[in-house]
């Protein structure tokens, strides 16, 4: 054959040229922002082009920006209450769809799952005009003015529980339940001695997810919040509006700290939920 | 056997599933107190049920369900006198093999220093003493199976209901744990209730085993009376090997039944009730003789051509056709190292004494 090309095995296609620079492409686009991101917010310089020598004192600055303290407190206790009733509602959502059978099961279970599908943006403009409508106290004193946000976040935090939960109880084997039902448990007993400590690797990763969702989410938020219950996203947009400070890089860089940690936690935990 | 008064009382019990699948259709069956009992029957029979029903995870749609006197009916599965081993054993795998076994206890409100006691006495009675701290993941699936057991005895249920609880085992290790379970039954005295779609495990365990086909319970025996006066067609194929053979009545007199049967001819049996519809007739393999000459009268005998034997070991299985195409299997003992080397082929005599005949009517 004129001009045979050289063959490759299975798994050999690193080894073509084309696929290596796809490959390296897409690691650079990824990557190298957030590497830049987080080198600069070392930088000893108050513009992002020049490498003047390694500094913490945006950092510093950083601490010591009340409001974007204050930004950061409100999303961690936005973040922590979202969590906690993502997981109860999402545990019972989970349970509620793995065990009975009811009228109108299917559709439920598409409008459980319609909030991670639908456009952030849809959902964010939806919040608002909802909780206009109804007319939602502004004012409030902290915490409760974080209401709105916390509902929001909590909306659509909870399928991905549900969900996470739901496929590890697909594995569940009923018999157990019914032994310790058969051995003297109530209802009550069985779920608490046998069916939570299955799920909870599952509501760990679940609980995970939905932290790390309401940390770092921008759309929703921004359209739910009013202007003394900023988190940190929508401060750090507002930052970077003026001028992209190295203070906004130093408070992206704990950002982005505090997710990686959570997510590669989720991620530990669901594997080895998967092995047992 | 042990006592005659029933522990278990099952009254015209029916059970039809949301979808309308009848699982039970109107079963009546006592269970005595100390008794090893099995439910037999092919997979779908409702033998399953039946024990769920028991345990309380299934309710009768009619019917009243008695244990130890007091009527089950709307009685919760914590709060009965039975406990169960489940065919997965569901053996909680988040607990040690001790914790499984204090489970009962603890949620059932034992004295708490009693707990640690009765809890090696149960590992002790399965032979599992020092595998109190281990984590069911780390036995092999006998020793699951054991965890089960001590776990349900550990309670001292009037009741032991077990589901199909050897059919994950192996071949060898399920004959131990049979003489296993009924050194066990002994030992505690208590009753059990098994489900098996193995014959054989019924009829080496049970005291008393109940056959069920489509919901129905068809007979309710000992096992030798069930294997040698099955009460009808279903029984008599299900439980070991059998010849069956369709009869059609030409009359009855004097005791004497005469039939024509189909690949046989006319055959003659001492029959003492006065039959004027077609029956049809069972002969056990073993119950047959395989000669070469025609036997003196006192037997029923025809001329058959031997076409396969089946080796067994202890026995052999001779399939053998009559002149008339009927099949007919026949079972010898390789009582001697000769018979098992001996080669049978050619014309035989198949023969069997009349009474050992089964008339089973439609």
């Amino acid at each position: 054959m004129k001009g045979a090309r050289r063959s490759y095995g299975p798994l050999d296609y690193g080894r073509r040229l084309w696929l290596r620079i796809t490959l390296w492409l897409s690691f650079v686009f990824l990557y190298a922002p957030i590497a830049i991101l987080v080198v600069y917010s070392f930088n000893d310089s108050r513009r992002n082009i020049v490498w003047r020598g390694f500094t913490l004192k945006y950092y510093e600055r950083a601490w010591n920006n009340d409001s974007l303290i204050q930004a950061f407190a409100n999303s961690l206790t936005i973040a922590f209450f979202s969590t906690l009733f993502s997981v109860l509602l999402g545990m019972m959502t989970a349970v509620l769809l793995w065990r009975f059978r009811f009228p109108a099961k299917a559709p439920f279970e598409g409008a459980v799952s319609l909030p991670i599908i639908i456009p952030e943006i849809c959902m964010g403009v939806a919040m608002m005009a909802f909780f206009a409508r109804i007319g939602w106290p502004a004012g409030l004193p902290w915490p409760l003015n974080l209401g709105a946000i916390t509902i929001a976040h909590i909306s659509f935090s909870f399928p991905f529980v549900a969900m996470v939960v739901r496929a590890r109880l697909a594995r569940f084997n009923r018999e157990l339940e019914e032994a310790a039902r058969d051995l003297g448990a109530s209802e009550w007993q069985a779920f608490r001695d046998v069916l939570l400590p299955y799920m909870k690797p599952g509501l760990i990763a679940g609980a995970l997810l939905a932290f790390t969702l309401s940390l770092d989410d921008f759309v929703i938020t921004f359209f739910t919040a009013g202007p003394e219950t900023v988190t940190f996203p929508v401060k750090v947009y507002s930052m970077v509006r003026f001028s992209v400070t190295p203070e906004v890089n130093a408070a992206s860089t704990v950002l982005l700290l505090i997710t990686l940690v959570l997510t590669t936690t989720a991620i530990l935990l669901q594997n080895r939920s998967g092995r047992d | 056997m042990n006592g005659n008064s029933p522990i278990i009382s099952i009254n015209s019990v029916s059970k039809t599933f949301p979808g309308g699948v009848q699982a039970l259709d109107n079963v009546d069956l006592e269970i005595c107190e100390g008794e090893f009992f099995a439910l037999l029957g092919p997979s779908g029979c409702g033998k399953t049920t039946l024990l769920r029903i028991l345990a309380g995870f299934e309710i009768p749609s009619t019917g009243d369900v008695f244990i130890d006197g007091k009527n089950m009916h709307r009685v919760v599965p914590n709060r009965r006198p039975v406990n169960m081993v489940f065919q997965s054993y569901a053996v909680f795998p988040h607990m040690t093999v001790a914790d499984n076994v204090a489970y009962g206890l603890k949620v059932s409100g034992a004295e708490r220093r009693e707990i640690p006691g009765r809890v090696q006495d149960a590992l002790d009675l399965v032979q599992l003493g020092e595998y109190g701290q281990r984590r069911p993941g780390q036995l092999s699936g006998g020793q699951v199976q054991r965890v089960a057991l001590a776990r349900a005895l550990v309670k001292k249920p009037r009741v032991l209901l077990l589901d199909e609880p050897l059919s994950a085992l192996d071949a060898q290790l399920r004959e131990t744990m049979q003489l296993e379970l009924v050194r066990l039954q002994q030992t505690v005295g208590i009753t059990f209730v098994i489900v098996t779609h193995d014959q054989n495990e019924a009829l080496s365990m049970a005291d008393r085993i109940a056959v069920m086909d489509q919901g129905k319970v068809l007979q309710v025996a000992r096992p030798g009376e069930l294997y040698e006066f099955p009460r009808d067609r279903f029984v008599a194929e299900f439980i070991g090997k059998t010849n069956l053979f369709e009869g059609t009545n030409v009359g009855w007199e004097a005791g004497i039944l005469s039939l024509l049967v189909n690949g046989l001819g006319r055959v003659e049996l001492p029959c003492a009730e006065h039959l004027n519809h077609d029956v049809g007739l069972a002969v056990r393999p073993e119950k047959m003789l395989l000669l070469d000459e025609r036997p003196d009268h006192g037997y029923l005998a025809f001329e058959a051509q031997v076409e396969k034997i089946a080796y067994y070991g202890s026995e052999s299985r001779v399939f053998l056709a009559t002149n008339r195409g009927l099949a007919l299997e026949v079972s010898i003992r390789n009582d001697t190292r000769a018979a098992a080397d001996e080669q049978i082929s050619g014309l035989r005599w198949v023969a069997w004494r009349p009474e050992d005949t089964l008339i089973l009517p439609d």
